[in-house]
């Protein structure tokens, strides 16, 4: 049983009267967990929650084990926390600032000095380290943002919308940076964000918000294992009848408009399908062999969600 | 620095006390003030009234040198009480000042650029962070205020006759006690005007403000009500009834010692109350 990095326990935050969290449940382990969900969802407020910034009202959460009612000095002590929004302390070079956060995580001076050097060549920012922050870009400030997270070496990195405000090539470039960070040593990762291709390419596990509750949980590599190749067909023409038939040679169907998923058991072929459809007069325009991606993953739990 | 590594690596080196964590703040605001050439000279002009009131001492206790200077010692101010009550009072001007320049841009800064979580994500307490922004005044105002204060009483000690500090020895207390309560008034009213004012200027306006319109409207209000109520709003007169009392030097009590200590307790108390509401690492809206 892998080590659990962190326990959700009937976590719920209000502010004032407003429940912002929802009683949440859940056990994650993996080395790189996606929070997914849309803008609202609460995302955000679970990482404050876990480091402290928002007390719970029921409920606790436990990350590597320590209680966040109780132990939230030795939880900041193993964490690091890239926020949202542009954040820096003004009137500081790069380094200083780099160097200022890692003393404040417990380094001696001389050691937080010579990571904040590495940490920010490590995330390209070597360069331009004795610049001040505010003359920073949008694109360098994340990267500084990052650079003060990993400093001080934590066994947990929060990254809360990491690649907000990024052009193509630099969020590209930040995400490579995620997965070498994430490769190197034994550090977790939780990436919040909304954009699915980010924790799609980044991470193993997901848990998916939304109005403060946990809509779904999926081990993103079991279910690239567990999910059954399909057919995606565009069809035009017949009379419902081509579905009905399809199903009866034993095919698992699902039709969305002029869009029919099809899981083909082994004892059929592609001609079979092919055949069919010309006694139906219905025409195959298009065939492709498909896999549920995370966005199928998500807007399904936004459907059942709904629904339910 | 070399940089011989250019991936991420753990950190698996020794870690600092966390009780110590808060002296980091000070530490690199000092480097930022003294950056300052302006604020460096002021720095440095306070310690001229020490250096005088230092030469007097000396002199009153060095013949020769006043022969030289065609002076004798009944010319000089004598070194009793009122003369290290004059000596903390300029002191504690200047420390207003100093803290007019300083304090003002501590906290706001953080706030204005949203720096606090990237402070407070760390095992690093809001009170640890107001106590490390608190240092940063108290430093700088101990080199102003009771050290040398307490060096100058030290020097007259030492050079008087042992029968001056049987007299005299209620000024080393009083100058420890009056300067701390000082500080502390002044920092954390210029700490809380920090966090709630983000404009640096305004912030030290503010508190140039609090100091000069609380003493104006106390006035009006002892004017209007013939009465001498208005002198528990007055900051300035609270704490020369507290120093007064400290030295025991009598004073025409315009607020009694109780009200004094009260009314600055109370101000104590309301910024730090401020604080807490102010120094978070998110606000939350409700």
């Amino acid at each position: 049983m892998p080590e659990s990095v962190i326990e959700l326990d009937g976590l719920e935050v209000r502010f004032g009267e407003r429940p912002i969290l929802k009683g949440l449940r859940a056990s994650l382990s993996g080395r790189a967990i996606g929070l997914l969900g849309p803008n609202g969802a609460g995302k955000t407020t679970l990482i404050h929650a876990l480091l402290g910034f928002h007390p719970p009202f029921q409920g606790t959460a436990r990350v590597f084990g320590h209680d966040i009612r109780r132990e939230i000095k030795q939880i900041r002590g193993l964490v690091g926390y890239m926020p949202e929004n542009d954040c820096y302390i003004a009137g500081m070079s790069a380094i200083r600032m780099v160097r200022l956060m890692a003393e404040l995580s417990g380094l001696a001076p001389r050691d937080a000095l010579e990571r904040a050097h590495e940490a920010l060549f490590n995330v390209g920012l070597g360069e331009a380290r004795y610049r001040a922050v505010e003359t920073y870009s949008l694109g360098m400030k994340q990267l500084a943002k990052l650079a003060q997270a990993i400093v001080h070496g934590p066994k947990l990195l929060f990254l809360d919308e990491p690649t907000n405000g990024l052009d193509p090539p630099a969020r590209q470039r930040m995400l490579q940076l995620i997965r070498d960070i994430r490769d190197n040593g034994d550090l977790r990762l939780i990436l919040s964000s909304h954009l699915l291709r980010d924790v799609e390419e980044c991470c193993e596990e997901v848990l998916i918000l939304k109005g403060g509750r946990i809509v779904h949980y999926s081990n993103l590599e079991e279910e690239r294992r567990a999910n059954k190749k399909f057919l995606e067909l565009e069809i035009y023409g017949g009379n419902g009848s081509f579905v009905e038939a399809v199903e009866k040679m034993g095919c698992e169907c699902a039709l969305s408009g002029r869009r029919l998923k099809v899981v083909l058991p082994e004892s059929l072929e592609i001609r079979d399908l092919y055949r069919h459809a010309a006694e139906q007069q219905v025409q195959i325009r298009r065939l492709s062999y498909r896999r549920d991606s995370l966005e199928d993953i998500f807007l399904r739990a936004m459907e059942e969600s709904e629904a339910g | 620095m070399s940089v011989f590594r250019n991936t991420y690596r753990p950190y698996t080196g020794d870690l600092t006390p966390t009780w110590s964590r808060f002296l980091i703040l000070p530490r690199y605001a000092w480097q930022r003030v003294f950056s300052s050439k302006l604020l460096t000279a002021f720095f440095v002009a306070c310690f001229l009234w020490p250096l005088g009131a230092a030469v007097i001492i000396y002199l009153h206790h060095n013949l020769r040198a006043l022969d030289f200077l065609n002076l004798s010692a009944l010319q000089l101010v004598l070194i009793n009480t009122e003369f290290f009550l004059v000596v903390l009072t300029a002191q504690g001007t200047f420390a207003f000042l100093l803290t007019v320049f300083v304090g003002p841009g501590l906290i706001s800064a953080d706030l204005a650029n949203n720096g606090l979580p990237l402070y407070l994500c760390r095992p690093f307490s809001r009170a640890e962070y107001v106590l490390g922004k608190m240092s940063v005044l108290a430093g700088l105002l101990s080199l102003v205020t009771w050290i040398p204060c307490l060096l100058l009483f030290l020097l007259q000690w030492s050079l008087a006759r042992a029968e001056w500090f049987s007299e005299y020895w209620r000024i080393g207390p009083a100058i420890l006690l009056g300067s701390w309560i000082w500080i502390l008034v002044i920092s954390l009213l210029s700490l809380a005007l920090s966090a709630w004012v983000k404009w640096k200027l305004a912030a030290g306006a503010l508190l140039m403000g609090v100091f000069f319109v609380t003493a104006g409207f106390g006035e009006a209000i002892n004017s209007i009500f013939e009465t001498d109520l208005g002198y528990v709003i007055n900051i300035g007169e609270l704490i020369k009834t507290v120093w007064a009392w400290l030295f025991g030097v009598p004073l025409q009590a315009k607020v009694p010692i109780t009200s004094a200590w009260s009314a600055l307790l109370g101000i104590c108390a309301g910024c730090i109350s401020l604080l807490a509401r102010r120094v978070r690492a998110y606000e939350v809206a409700r």
